[in-house]
């Protein structure tokens, strides 16, 4: 059984009356056919009317489903071939970041992507998907040899942020974060990024310095998590539903702010519902993204990514 | 323009400030040292470029006097200062803060960016304030920060920056964090063209900033005991659950842990960055 967020209950209780309706009617001479069509009706429009007016926070719970599908899940789906690379050639391999060559509908391209666990063993091997240096400068050194074979590069973003740590610090988190946004810049080769679950800060945007950025619907991309902001904003992070609203976090704002391109689609109450499903829309929207990328050249791959971040900001020249 | 009409113009009362532990002593005349209590006269202080004499602690400077201090004198010609930031999230109360810092500071945001001669050559330099909403970076910022960049690589100077930032501006959320690629991609394409770019890191330099240009550098310099660092320090004890040393994120535990090239003190910032600048001059080779 998947996990049910608040927002949910409504549906859960009146699936278990409908439930409750049909055992007793199995056993009773009663029939009770009709007015279980009705509640079944009833149903399915509460669930429209639920998940098409999701509230950012709603939003928020959705992209921390601990069922979310994370990168290793579409990877399964999406690509042939795939082959992890590990390690940075340095420090060490950090699991927070996973990174391979695969192909995608006959493309050889490279896949990077931060990493969640599944449970709590997973997790922390993976370290809740938040990298250290290590995992941004294994990124960098799979995007590199993706532009020496000149294979598209697509990058999946899920991480609440880089790891806020004492050995994160000694390696260089800042370091390494910067380096990859001016590396990414001056990349030959097509990038996608897709926000697939949390965007947060600076960890995230590591992996976003691309010619397209998407996100699922249900995604959020931010520079701080709601409950930082809510307790540095009003010290009271218990406002965090406050924040996630103030903040503009989600797929639809970042694309009425021209941050990003698309919005993927979602299945009905989040990809955990249906991994198959939303693996095909996202699919769509990568193969559509590829190819208009793959008319570009060289310098213009270059350009159309200095032009996309160089526009980015609101102020007046008054 | 001369530095001082620039300033006269619009710095009121910029020259009596000074950094923390100036509200423990009567304004202007004299001055407390934070770190060691040294009391000295806040002019025997200015004149020691804000260097504590007794522990060399480094007083923040306001980004005028760190132009003072650096550049040749009156050479300073400032980029940018119409732009003016806006409320994209309508915060309440954000433009009446950022109006009340310019009117502190005399600046038009965080940073002054501009042009001007260091020992003879040709620089564009940005300076960033934390004496206005701690040197957080929101559009103005970046935008001043990234056309300054720009301006360099069209001369075909280098470009040189003293970071002094909290990181990003939450007030203006997602567009805040996107100011990190944006100066990112302008530094990468100054850098392609072979341009030199060097960054100095003060007192503070954390988040965003850090984990972006700040650390960019051809060459990364700092001024000795500044904090620089990527978390803050509370939020890695209570992740790690345990005590950091006394000297984690300062300048000189940087540079132990190979992230910078050198930690120079103030008295030779101007000397060591010339000579950086002198020996990157692309004709002189
Ligand atoms: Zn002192």
């Amino acid at each position: 059984m998947v996990k049910t967020l608040p927002f949910e209950e409504p549906l859960v209780q009146l699936k278990t009356k409908i439930t409750e309706l049909k055992e007793y009617t199995s056993d009773a001479e009663v029939d009770l056919t009709k007015e279980i069509t009705q509640l079944e009706e009833r149903f399915t429009n509460l669930e429209k009317d639920i998940y098409h007016n999701l509230k950012p926070w709603d939003r928020v719970q959705i992209a921390r489903h601990p069922e979310r599908p994370t990168t290793l899940d579409y990877v399964k789906v999406l690509f042939d071939d795939f082959i992890e690379l590990h390690g940075d050639r340095n420090f060490g391999d950090d699991e927070a970041i996973v990174g391979g060559v695969a192909s995608f509908e006959e493309t050889p391209i490279t896949i990077i992507g931060h990493q969640r666990g599944k449970d709590t063993k997973e997790n922390i091997r993976r370290n809740f998907g938040m990298p250290h240096p290590e995992g941004y400068r294994k990124a960098l050194r799979l995007m590199k040899q993706a532009e020496k074979f000149k294979r598209p590069i697509i990058c999946f973003i899920d991480t609440k942020g880089a790891y806020p740590g004492k050995a994160a610090e000694e390696r260089g988190q800042s370091e390494a974060i910067a380096r990859n946004l001016l590396e990414m810049a001056g990349l030959k080769v097509p990038i996608i990024s897709v926000v697939i679950g949390e965007g947060g800060s600076g960890g995230a945007l590591a992996l976003g310095v691309a010619n397209h950025v998407h996100m699922l619907e249900n995604s959020t991309y931010s520079v701080i998590s709601p409950e930082g902001a809510a307790s540095i904003l009003w010290k009271d992070a218990t406002l965090a539903q406050k924040a996630a609203e103030a903040m503009r976090i989600t797929a639809p704002n970042l694309k009425e702010e021209e941050i990003i391109e698309e919005i993927v689609p979602e299945v009905l109450g989040g990809a955990h519902k249906d991994i198959d499903t939303q693996a095909s829309y996202l699919k769509e929207v990568l193969s559509k993204s590829l190819s208009e990328l793959k008319t570009l050249d060289e310098e213009q791959l270059i350009d159309q990514r200095y032009n996309k971040f160089r526009k980015i900001g609101v102020f007046s020249e008054e | 323009m001369s530095i001082r009409d620039i300033f006269k113009k619009n710095k009121p009362n910029r020259k009596t400030m000074t950094s923390k532990g100036q509200h423990d002593v009567p304004e202007g005349i004299v001055t407390k040292c934070p770190e060691c209590n040294h009391v000295m006269l806040t002019k025997d202080l200015q004149k020691n470029q804000k260097v504590c004499p007794n522990c060399q602690y480094h007083h923040k400077l306001t980004s005028q006097e760190r132009i003072e201090d650096f550049l040749d004198e009156g050479t300073f010609e400032s980029f940018d200062d119409h732009l003016q930031t806006v409320n994209p999230l309508n915060f309440p109360g954000y433009v009446e803060k950022v109006k009340s810092d310019m009117k502190k500071t005399g600046l038009n945001e965080a940073v002054l960016t501009g042009t001007g001669m260091l020992e003879g050559n040709k620089v564009v330099v940005a300076v960033m304030d934390s004496f206005f909403r701690m040197g957080s970076m929101g559009s103005v910022v970046g935008e001043k920060i990234t056309r300054a960049i720009e301006k360099a690589t069209e001369l075909g100077v280098p470009f040189i920056i003293f970071t002094a930032s909290g990181g990003a501006r939450m007030q203006e959320g997602v567009i805040s964090l996107m100011q990190m690629a944006k100066t990112s991609v302008a530094l990468e394409r100054h850098g392609a063209k072979g341009n030199l770019f060097i960054s100095i890191m003060t007192h503070p330099t954390t988040g965003g900033v850090s984990a972006s240009f700040a650390s960019l550098g051809d060459i990364n310099l700092a001024e000795p005991q500044a904090l620089i660092g990527f978390a803050g320090r509370r939020v890695i004890e209570q992740t790690v659950r345990e005590k950091l040393p006394n000297d984690f994120q300062t300048a000189e535990f940087l540079l132990a842990h190979g992230q910078l090239d050198a930690v120079v003190p103030r008295s030779d910032m101007r000397k060591t960055v010339g000579t950086l600048v002198k020996l990157h001059v692309k004709e002189a080779v």
